[in-house]
């Protein structure tokens, strides 16, 4: 009878093509939107997630006033060199510190030449940064002591500048310094933020500090605690070395900020899967109001076909078999949304995904959910009018037109 | 008339009543109406419009259910079915066929005629064997794939009938079979109706308001104001 009942509701549906979408159109689109919306929050959080694996979930950094690495306050004074050396002696259990000051300037090669972000930092930042040299060599520390004009490329304005040629002795000029370089950085992609990491120079502090800045202040440092040791014991040691070197009296608050990155990584993450769980709450809103569109067209379908009911059940259908043929055929219908759906939300969401270059990251429990979602859809909504169908009045609905 | 007893009644009606609304808007439809049918016979119902003939069809046709008194087929009573339990007795022993032939529209003569057997459960191919064999037996073999529109209003009416009697009901229920059709497709259908309750027997129940469609029956009930008024046998129409 099942079998019947469905391919009843096969030909009902295929009687009405154009109608038949219509009606599915609201279940395709809340599926579509469940799907991609979820594909999508997943991908962010997998991205965060690798981000944090690629800096080593062991970095820190200290930056002056409290707002944050982007809002240092006025009244806070600024780092030396020399603050960064005093961690390197006096906290334990690191593996790399390096101050690192940045800017934006125009770098030139022949008749090439890009704005990119120049860092001026130490022979540790690629460490604190988990980065290697892919050609080349590292800053040395005795080029990092004497301030000396060489540089380290980012894979991106390497590729910009130089194209197949070899770029390790070339002279590139940065600003006004004519700067060699010594090595290239191996490519690293975009960041959480969605900048590329690549797109950046390197170059030994003191020359930085001296042909480029004109100050002596270093922005933020960066502190690389060693394998195995707890960051948050790092930090309160900082902390504390950084209150006694900025004088600091008990009960003041601090004038600079120690922030561990698995923290803010940890915020980004949990952020991201509110967002998601969100969007994915309002997508589903969307999937009910689909239902109720189901419900619609059903009532106005049992309404139309009230003749054809009245003859099926004069000739001896049983009212569960009317009921059972339209709740089925409104579960074909909500099902076959579902499937559109599906298909609709993963293909958004795979363009989502190389677009933003995010991981494409299925999740097979939301898919399966949201199919079985629509079937539900379909039982919930099809059943008023299926009964209504079932208990009609065979002499009544013969007699309509 | 043979001597020897008489078989039991198919369908007795006793002191039936149907009564619509309530209070000031009760409408009597059928005032304690008395009515026997034996197997094989062929009657018509006739009376004027509101005179209960069609009330009277319903509550035979178990689509319907008296307001009083006692309806019997074939000795069980069917007071005391529900819903469900009407509708398998006319799914096992009544067939309909309707004045406005009521065939869904754009499915094929067969799918139609096989209608009746979906629901009693047959299988797909001893469904399509016994629907064309209905379909041969009314006289439209070769015209199974065609769609209601594809038909004239006889042949329409030809694959009613079939549907009808395609699971060997006891009772042919007719209600004005010919009201939609010219005189001599008329004729034709009666013809066929006729033979049927001939030639298998089938217990042939019609109404109409054409005398001389009526007098294709060998017994005539004539209705008025909700009452039997005239009960008659008539002789077998000279061919």
């Amino acid at each position: 009878m099942l079998g019947e009942a469905l391919l009843l509701a096969l030909v009902a549906i295929r009687r009405n093509l154009l109608r038949s979408f219509l009606t599915v159109l609201g279940v395709v689109i809340g599926v579509a939107a469940v799907i991609a919306m979820v594909t999508i929050g997943n991908g962010a959080t997998a991205r965060i997630t690798a981000e944090l694996s690629g800096l080593g979930n062991n970095l820190l950094f200290v930056t002056p006033g409290q707002g944050g690495p982007g809002a240092p306050s006025l009244e806070a004074r600024a780092f030396a060199v020399s603050d960064a050396e005093a961690i390197r002696d006096q906290v334990g259990g690191i593996q790399a510190v390096a101050p690192v000051s940045r800017t934006t300037a125009t770098v030139v090669y022949g008749s090439e030449s890009r704005s990119t972000t120049v860092v001026g930092s130490t022979a540790d930042y690629i460490a604190t940064q988990a980065w290697t040299v892919a050609l080349g060599r590292n800053l040395l520390d005795s080029e990092v002591r004497g301030g000396r004009a060489v540089c380290l490329l980012g894979e991106t304005v390497r590729k910009e500048l130089f194209g197949i040629a070899d770029p390790v002795g070339a002279a590139v000029r940065v600003k006004t310094v004519s700067c060699q370089v010594v090595g290239v950085l191996a490519a690293k992609g975009q960041s959480a933020g969605g900048s590329d990491q690549d797109d950046t120079i390197v170059m030994p502090l003191k020359a930085f500090q001296r042909r480029l800045s004109g100050t002596n202040t270093v922005a933020t440092i960066l502190i690389s605690a060693a394998d195995g040791v707890d960051t948050a014991k790092v930090q309160a040691a900082t902390t504390d070395l950084f209150r006694e070197r900025r004088g600091i009296q008990a009960g003041e608050k601090d004038d600079f900020a120690v922030r561990d990155m698995r923290q803010i990584v940890q915020t980004m993450t949990a952020t991201t899967t509110v967002l998601t769980g969100l969007l994915g709450a309002v997508a589903a809103v969307s999937l009910v109001v689909g239902g109720i569109g189901i419900m619609n067209i059903m009532l106005v379908s049992v309404t139309e076909r009230t003749r054809e009911i009245g003859i099926r059940l004069a000739i001896g259908a049983l009212e569960h078999q009317v009921l059972t043929q339209f709740l089925v055929e409104a579960i074909v219908l909500s099902l076959f949304g579902g499937l559109v759906g599906i298909l609709l939300g993963l293909g958004l969401a795979f363009a989502a995904a190389q677009g933003l270059s995010l991981p494409f990251d299925v999740d097979p429990t939301i898919v399966v959910g949201a199919f079985l979602f629509s079937a539900l859809v379909g039982v919930a909504f099809g059943y008023f009018p299926a009964r209504r169908a079932a208990r009609l009045d065979p002499i009544e609905a013969l007699r309509r037109e | 008339m043979d001597a020897g007893p008489l078989p039991p009644p198919l369908i007795a009606l006793h002191n039936v009543s149907r009564v619509y609304g309530r209070g000031e808007a009760e409408v009597t439809a059928l005032a304690r109406v008395d009515l026997e049918i034996r197997q094989g016979e062929f009657v018509a119902i006739m009376g004027p419009s509101g005179s209960g003939k069609s009330t009277t069809m319903n509550i035979l046709g178990c689509l319907d259910t008296p307001s009083g008194g006692d309806y019997l087929f074939d000795g069980v009573p069917v007071g005391g079915l529900d819903r469900d339990g009407r509708t398998l007795l006319r799914r096992n022993f009544i067939g309909f066929v309707f004045q406005g032939f009521n065939l869904l529209p754009r499915t094929t003569a067969l799918e139609n005629v096989e209608l009746p057997l979906v629901y009693r459960g047959v299988k797909a191919d001893r469904r399509a064997d016994l629907a064309a064999r209905a379909l041969d037996r009314v006289g439209l073999a070769g015209r199974e794939d065609h769609t209601p529109s594809e038909l004239s209003g006889g042949q329409q009416q030809r694959v009613a009938i079939a549907r009808a009697i395609v699971t060997d009901p006891l009772l042919l229920l007719a209600d004005e079979p010919t009201g939609n059709l010219d005189t001599r497709t008329s004729g034709e259908i009666m013809d066929l109706l006729t033979a049927l309750n001939r030639d298998q027997g089938i217990t042939v129940i019609m109404v109409t308001h054409e005398p001389d469609i009526a007098a294709h029956a060998r017994r005539m009930v004539r209705f008025k104001d909700g009452r039997i008024e005239d009960d008659r046998r008539q002789p077998v129409l000279a061919r």
